[in-house]
């Protein structure tokens, strides 16, 4: 049996060496210490070649026109210019729509649809140069009537820019109708941008034949790569998309990135010259979508109680001028109209309004928190009706046992939202804590109080079903040391440190000998935007999978090798156990090499079980749900509308967590997010139908001293995901957005509170200080 | 008198000489095309995320001071004389990561990291100034740094442990301050210094007089203090400032006294700088201080230059107004006079002849009986620019209004007394009564616009409601009256 492939020294483990950086365990971003010493590299920071040239975009100045004349000659003279480039110059096909509907140029051709739109490109040998020219041109517009707001185009008969959903369970009018108590309300909720302080940017380096590099900050790779071989009209192998890593994403960079990598590869093919485009943060902020801004119409029947018989909404998005994401950002608006609620009697449509803006895209929650934030507000107006406890309301709807349909027709195997609440509802005092607010609004006085529990449960899965696949690459070299790559983006979400965990785990090798390498269309094919909250779910099931195939092939070189049988393999911390010998990890590998064993594999990844058919509005279009909840107590100024948010207290459902400190870290920033949304973060057009609010000098997102002084965040450690995910854990990234919902109807309460609690105030977001004085002065009018 | 035709500074301990640079150039740009020392990052080329924060140390009087300022809109020919210190100092030589930067990983303060350079040299500042901080000093001193990520949670508790992992005695700033101070003296010639290049012209003036002079000899010349407003007509609106006349080095303008009852300050004295002086004898504006801008910008930006780019929305016309002060202007060796109101003309036109600048600014302490408020109204509590901002300075005697100056800002084309309600004030009993009967006169003296900030409606509303909170505040209640963190 000896042979040659053999290594006969044994070693012992230690009984105390574990594991470093396995699954389960607190584990730091593997980038910390390049982030915090400036040492972590970002597109803009790659080293040049020289030669590099750089683009610069022509923006629109006006909401929607004819291009009667397009004069560039000034732009073409300005110092430093190498060319320009217009519709006309796209070799390809002038168009980056994510979802083939082929409704969004790359540059406009004759007409302009939003304030901001890109008309031309300009190169030049310097950013500063190109950036200058780009202000030259003289632009001849023939000014059409615009359309801004999501009502304001249904009432102008606007179309839609997809199509439109309606999700429908048992028969909500004839419900409404028989139902002792009925509210019918009107929600805006406006957008957000995603504000990620790295801006946009690509950079293309252009090779031999149609070949192009390109180096960028987008969300996906795959898609980016997808839009620069069709505007360059060459095939995908010819392209190559590389991500490092992200500095944010949120969203903001899935499809938006399209534009800069297409300007990019264009002008590097055309001139045989790197390229790179960074837009500065207005026109990043004009130029690109953001979360969609909803006019919902909403209608509750409900009984004495205030448990809900029948839900009716009628939910309008500002789109913008093309479908982008739209689709599904509107679709799962509905998806989660229900949030953790049972209605009996449901109809609910989607009316994806074309408007003369930016177009809309994806941002954390997708259309979801838009959903969740309306089946809060039906709860609280009806908690106003009857005069109770909003958490009454909440608790009394709940989806329980033979109340486990939701208005897709899911039944909703996993719920843990009651359990949730009730451990947040202990941990917080939220009971004694409530009365404190009541006796102090009881005092009269400026400053007013308003506590509030709100939950959240949030479906996973890409909706478009076939998203929900990924691929990894695990090579491990002859010294042991093990290379990791997979399909998905690192944006700051501590992706790739949660894939590594999977791969240290699985060989039970040290996280040290593990390399995380960039993403790049070259090594994993086909993927799916790192969005949905799927990252870890999708490439960490993908990267196990290749390590699994690895392993198998090692337990059986091993069991030949050593005579023993499989079982007998054991993968230890650092090292393997063959039979009685023990053997370090890299010994088996040289070992294994030797004996020509491959060392590499190509991991593969599908969700089971999810299947959706959107014209019938069935199915299963989420693998699981992920739940949390939180509450937050709040001040209000009743002077001057200005406001604190005191305390928070989250609890959040990760499953069985990879890495508890990262999830938490994830909770914390989603909470903060979302409380942004819903408060200080708003997006202003002025009549011309400019964005004003388009630089962080105008649009003002949560700063240090705007987060909850006292800010609990746990994780619920009791939760384990049902369904087999990687390792039993749960997405994160989207679900604990929602938790600063809790924030919007704590203001809502402090403000109630000038009328004894007898109006619900219908606070529209975000609820800035003007809109919650205006509330109080509203209600003192009543009162 | 010589000119120098080059700059010199320390740039991580090393002196650079540089001959060719534009009036215009930015520091941001210098070292991250110039140098790569890509850490720096550019979030935003405003001065409002913090992405950019770098420290420079700039003698005062022989001592050696470092500030947090933001690189992306500070200009290269402001820096002569001055030791630039960015995040790859921070490591030392043998790779070993500073206590900031170790508590950084310890406690999970980076997510996508690109936030985390700037984040990194504030909590550096703060340190070495405030080794134990208290929460609501690391909030302040993190007005200027914009985090997306994380909700800022983890890099608080980082902020509040850095001191276990290291002193700021130990730190090189402070080991190596004595010869740094020698070098930046050897710079300091006292030469006035003129930079050239085909198509900008960039003067440091030797002193003030010499800065009169060369505004004499360019009357058409850039003035720039702070660049916290200039600065961005660069960045954001890609103006060319040549010929430009800095002033920012200038001590004397830097200079805040105060004897005689009165309070003399120097143009160039930063927000930052007046903070001491200025609070101590006003009590009143120390919250309003630490809500103008972040300290990044507190750090430039200067009261001269506040007042001078006479914006309608500037936070300190009002509070000035408020309290009687006066702008001391200075056209070759001619000075006059004026009381802060008087400057502001019309919107965007000053009080202010070519050739002529503001070289001083005087308030006259708090007269007995009189009670003082400063409000500012944003959406945003922290580094916003206020929607409504007001100033007030009510003297009562035995009851009765005797004198009453009220300014906001926010509210028309220019930082503007409310004439309508101090008249409704003076002689009336100092009541409620007598305060809504005032208010109620608000429209009067304005008709506030609606843009992004807020509505004509809410700034008139709020406003009138400032007037109330003021009597409330003076009033005897134990109710508190106004929102306080936890
Ligand atoms: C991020 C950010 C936040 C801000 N937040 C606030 C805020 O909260 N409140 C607020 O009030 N402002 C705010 N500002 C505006 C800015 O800080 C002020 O307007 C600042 O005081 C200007 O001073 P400076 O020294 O930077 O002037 P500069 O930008 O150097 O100059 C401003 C103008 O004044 C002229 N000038 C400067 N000094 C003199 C002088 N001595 N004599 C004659 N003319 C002179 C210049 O020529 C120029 O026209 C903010 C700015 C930024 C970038
Ligand atoms: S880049 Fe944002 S403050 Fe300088
Ligand atoms: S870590 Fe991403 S912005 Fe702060």
């Amino acid at each position: 049996m000896h042979d040659d492939t053999r290594p006969d020294a044994a070693l012992t483990p230690p009984a105390d060496r574990t594991l470093s950086g396995g699954v389960h365990v607190d584990r730091r971003h593997d980038s910390a210490v390049k982030h915090v010493t400036g040492r972590a590299e970002y597109a803009d920071d790659i080293a040049e070649p020289v030669g590099t040239l750089h683009a610069y975009l022509g923006l629109s100045e006006r909401a929607h026109a004819k291009l009667r004349n397009v004069d560039l000659d000034a732009v073409r003279n300005a110092p430093g210019v190498i060319d320009v480039l217009t519709a006309d110059d796209i070799p390809g096909v002038n168009d980056v729509s994510p979802t083939g509907r082929d409704d969004e140029p790359v540059l406009a051709t004759d007409k302009i649809e939003f304030w901001g739109q890109p008309i031309f490109a300009v190169i030049a040998e310097t950013r500063d140069q190109a950036r200058r020219a780009a202000h030259l041109a003289q632009i001849d517009y023939e000014d059409l009537p615009h359309v801004l707001e999501a009502d304001a185009a249904q009432n102008a008969d606007m179309p839609y820019v997809t199509p439109p959903l309606t999700l429908k369970r048992g028969d909500a009018p004839v419900a409404m109708k028989n139902a002792k108590h009925r509210i019918k309300g009107q929600m805006r909720v406006g957008g957000q941008d995603h504000m990620y302080l790295e801006g946009h940017i690509a950079f293309a380096i252009p090779g031999e034949d149609e070949d192009v590099i390109v180096h960028s900050s987008t969300q996906h790779p795959t898609e980016a790569q997808h839009m620069v071989a069709h505007v360059l009209g060459v095939a995908s192998n010819a392209v190559t998309v590389n991500v490092r890593r992200m500095g944010g994403g949120f969203g903001g960079k899935e499809t938006q990135m399209n534009l800069f990598c297409a300007v990019a590869a264009i002008a590097a093919k055309r001139l045989n010259r790197p390229v790179k485009i960074r837009p500065d943060r207005d026109d990043d902020m004009s130029a690109t979508g953001k979360r969609h801004d909803f006019v919902i119409d909403y209608e509750v029947g409900f009984d004495d109680d205030g448990k809900i018989e029948a839900v009716t909404g009628e939910f309008a998005a500002r789109c913008g001028f093309s479908s982008d994401l739209s689709g599904p950002v509107t679709d799962r608006a509905l998806f989660h109209a229900d949030n953790a609620y049972f209605y009996p009697h449901v109809l609910l449509n989607s009316h994806p309004m074309k408007t003369n803006t930016v177009s809309n895209t994806a941002f954390r929650g997708f259309g979801g928190p838009q959903g969740v934030i309306i089946a809060e507000r039906i709860i609280e107006e009806i908690a106003y009706h009857r005069s109770r406890d909003s958490l009454d309301i909440r608790k009394l709807n709940f989806y329980g046992e033979g109340r486990d349909i939701t208005p897709y027709h899911q039944t909703v195997e996993d719920n843990i939202a009651p359990q949730i609440v009730a451990d947040l509802e202990a941990r917080s005092d939220y009971a004694e804590r409530r009365q404190a607010v009541l006796d102090w609004n009881a005092k009269g006085g400026v400053i007013r109080k308003g506590i509030a529990l709100t939950p959240v449960k949030f479906g996973i899965s890409f909706t478009a079903t076939w998203y929900n696949q990924a691929g990894a690459l695990v090579h491990i070299y002859s010294d042991g040391s093990i290379h990791l790559n997979h399909g998905g983006t690192e944006m700051g979400q501590g992706l790739n440190t949660k894939v590594a965990q999977v791969v240290a785990d699985a060989f039970q090798a040290d996280f040290e000998t593990i390399k995380i390498t960039k993403t790049t269309t070259e090594k994993v094919p086909n993927t799916s935007a790192t969005a949905a909250s799927s990252g870890t779910d999708l490439n960490g099931m993908a990267a196990l999978d290749a390590c699994e195939q690895i392993k198998a092939r090692l337990v059986e070189f091993a069991a030949d090798t050593w005579n023993v049988a499989p079982e007998a393999v054991r993968f230890l911390p650092g090292s393997v156990q063959i039979g009685d010998e023990v053997i370090s990890f890299p010994d088996l590998i040289k070992a294994a090499y030797m004996a020509r064993i491959h060392l590499s594999a190509a991991g593969f990844y599908k969700t089971p079980k999810i299947h959706w058919d959107r014209d019938k509005g069935t199915g299963r279009p989420f693998y699981y749900y992920a739940y949390g909840a939180a509450v937050s107590e709040v001040s209000i100024d009743t002077l001057t509308g200005e406001y604190i948010v005191d305390r928070a207290d989250v609890l959040h459902d990760v499953g069985r967590s990879l890495n508890p400190v990262i999830d938490r870290g994830q909770v914390e920033g989603a909470f903060i997010q979302g409380m942004g949304w819903l408060t200080t973060e708003e997006l202003w057009w002025d009549e011309k139908g400019q964005l004003r609010t388009h630089a962080p000098s105008t649009y003002k997102i949560p700063l240090a001293s705007d987060r909850p002084r006292i800010f609990n965040v746990d994780l619920a450690d009791w939760s384990e995901n049902r369904e087999n995910t990687i390792k039993r854990s749960k997405a994160v990234g989207e679900p604990p957005f929602m938790l600063g919902i809790s924030v919007l109807e704590a203001l809502s309460m402090a403000v109630a509170s000038v009328d004894d609690y007898r109006t619900c105030p219908r606070l529209n977001a975000p609820a800035t200080p003007e809109r919650v004085l205006m509330a109080v002065e509203r209600l003192q009018g009543e009162g | 008198m010589t000119t120098r035709s080059n700059t010199q500074f320390l740039l991580n301990g090393k002196p650079v000489t540089l001959d060719a640079i534009s009036a215009g150039d930015t520091l941001l740009d210098y070292l991250r095309l110039q140098k790569r020392l890509t850490g720096t990052k550019e979030g935003c080329a405003e001065g409002d995320c913090g992405a950019c924060t770098v420290l420079v140390g700039r003698l005062n009087k022989g001592q050696l001071n470092y500030e947090t300022v933001n690189a992306c809109i500070r200009f290269m020919a402001s820096l002569d004389g001055c030791h630039i210190v960015t995040v790859e100092y921070l490591s030392g030589p043998d790779g070993r990561m500073h206590p900031v930067q170790q508590a950084m990983v310890d406690f999970h303060g980076s997510q996508c990291g690109f936030c985390t350079p700037g984040f990194v040299m504030s909590l550096y500042a703060l340190w070495m100034e405030t080794p134990e901080p208290t929460e609501t000093q690391i909030e302040t001193a993190l007005q200027g740094n914009l985090c997306r990520c994380t909700g800022y949670e983890p890099i608080i508790r980082a902020a509040q442990s850095i001191n276990t992992y290291g002193s700021p005695a130990q730190d090189a700033l402070n080991t190596e301050r004595a010869a740094v101070t020698s070098q930046l003296q050897a710079m300091a010639d006292g030469q006035r210094v003129e930079l050239r290049t085909d198509d900008s012209l960039a003067i440091l003036p030797a002193d003030v007089d010499d800065l009169a002079a060369a505004l004499l000899e360019h009357p058409d010349a850039t003035m720039v203090a702070g660049a916290t407003d200039v600065g961005l007509w660069v960045t954001k609106f890609l103006k060319t400032i040549s010929p430009a006349i800095f002033l920012s080095h200038l001590e004397e303008l830097r200079e805040i006294e105060q004897s005689d009852g009165m309070i003399r300050m120097g143009a160039g004295v930063s927000y930052s700088g007046s903070a001491d002086t200025l609070c101590a004898a006003f009590p009143h504006l120390r919250d309003y201080w630490d809500r103008i801008a972040g300290w990044q910008i507190r750090n430039m930006g200067t009261i001269g230059g506040n007042v001078a780019n006479g914006s309608p929305i500037g936070d300190t016309p009002p509070v000035l107004i408020a309290l009687g002060a006066q702008v001391i202007l200075r056209k070759g060796d001619a000075r006059r006079t004026l009381p802060v109101e008087a400057f502001f003309i019309d919107y965007g036109k000053q009080d202010l002849a070519a050739g002529e600048f503001v070289e001083r600014i005087d308030i006259p302490l708090a007269q007995p009986g009189s009670l003082h408020a400063a409000y500012k109204i944003s959406k945003r509590r922290d580094e916003d620019i206020s929607s409504v901002a007001v100033g007030l300075n009510v003297t009562v005697q035995d009851g009765q209004i005797t004198n009453a100056r009220i300014a906001f800002g926010g509210m028309a084309a220019t930082p503007k007394r409310a004439a309508a309600v101090e008249a409704a004030l003076i002689g009336q009993p100092w009541s409620e009564a007598t305060i809504s009967a005032a208010a109620a006169k608000l429209p009067e003296d304005f008709q506030p616009l609606t843009d992004w900030r807020a509505s004509s409606e809410y700034r008139m509303r709020s406003a009138q409601n400032l007037l109330r909170r003021f009597w409330l505040e003076n009033a005897a209640t134990d109710a508190p009256v106004r929102l306080m963190r936890a």
